[in-house]
């Protein structure tokens, strides 16, 4: 790969950022790709010496804050026309309100999930405290000389018990998959950002 | 290692290679080479983050007929040199009280 290819590539995959920060990544990594054919590399060495495109590009990716891509996006590749200002003020009862409710859906779908994981947890609670109860019933019964109510109270405390170890793992699993959903969702919504600009 | 600390230490090493004159970003990589391995990607972060934070300044100039950026390093740049020292010696007396209970434990 030659310099101009690698920045091109790169140049590509950056489309949807702030022009001034494409252009000062690139210029960085021109300045990196010279230094090394100025010290004797030859210039495919060179390139290979700095790394993949896609990895250095998703690294950028992953360190850009969200806020910035979002303002790049709504910032008006060109002056607004008097009448799409007046449209848009005058229509602005319903078209906030939609992107509102669009944007209220989308949060209350992701506190539902998390409400699941949640119950999950207070399952695993009161089966937890079900188990003792069982345990402390069973004591309770058998001094009380029922000895019958006592053991069944212990064999339940006991299921319980089992139940909640079994649960927990399950918890655990919901709880990590979440976080890593909630990751692959943040990097979706910057990946939509990007695509959608680079394909205008 | 944890990465709050890592990020850190990579902070205090690039200012360090700017330190005693400026310099750019491919003489940066290769001074700290034999510390640390630090990739263009990694060390554009940095450059940009202590940048930010008024450690260092950038200007650009003519080399070879190209444009090359130096960085230099400002008064509150040498300042986080001279707190990771005092800080590390703190780290340091850390480090020796925990070692030590090491070889308590080894001798029982």
């Amino acid at each position: 790969m030659t310099k101009i290819e690698f920045l091109m590539s790169l140049h590509d995959k950056l489309a949807g950022l702030p022009q001034k920060d494409v252009e000062e990544h690139l210029s960085f990594y021109s300045e990196m790709i010279e230094d090394r054919i100025e010290e004797g590399s030859a210039e495919e060495e060179a390139v290979s010496a700095i790394g993949s495109v896609e990895e250095i590009a998703e690294q950028i990716m992953a360190e850009i804050p969200l806020t910035k891509l979002v303002k790049e996006k709504i910032r008006p590749k060109r002056r607004l026309s008097i009448w799409e200002i007046i449209l848009l003020v005058l229509g602005s009862p319903v078209w906030f309100s939609m992107l509102i409710a669009a944007f209220a859906v989308l949060v209350s779908l992701y506190v539902v999930l998390w409400s699941v994981i949640i119950a999950l947890w207070a399952v695993f609670i009161s089966l937890a405290v079900c188990s003792g109860g069982g345990v402390v019933s069973c004591i309770v019964f058998a001094l009380g000389g029922n000895v019958t109510s006592g053991a069944a109270m212990l064999a339940g405390g006991f299921v319980c018990a089992g139940l909640a170890i079994f649960l927990y793992y399950g918890c655990v699993a919901a709880t990590k998959g979440m976080g890593q959903f909630t990751k692959a969702i943040l990097r979706g919504i910057k990946r939509c950002f990007v695509k959608r600009e680079g394909a205008q | 290692m944890d990465i709050q600390l890592k990020r850190g230490l990579l902070d205090v090493c690039v200012l360090s290679a700017i330190k005693s004159e400026e310099s750019y970003g491919y003489k940066i990589i290769k001074d700290v080479k034999p510390c640390i391995e630090l990739s263009e990607s990694t060390l554009y972060t940095i450059l940009k983050r202590l940048e930010s934070a008024d450690m260092l300044t950038v200007r650009t100039a003519e080399h070879g007929g190209r444009l090359r950026k130096y960085y230099r390093i400002t008064d509150a740049g040498i300042k986080r040199i001279e707190d990771f020292k005092t800080e590390w010696k703190e780290i340091l007396s850390i480090y020796q009280f925990v070692t030590r209970e090491d070889e308590n434990d080894d001798e029982d």
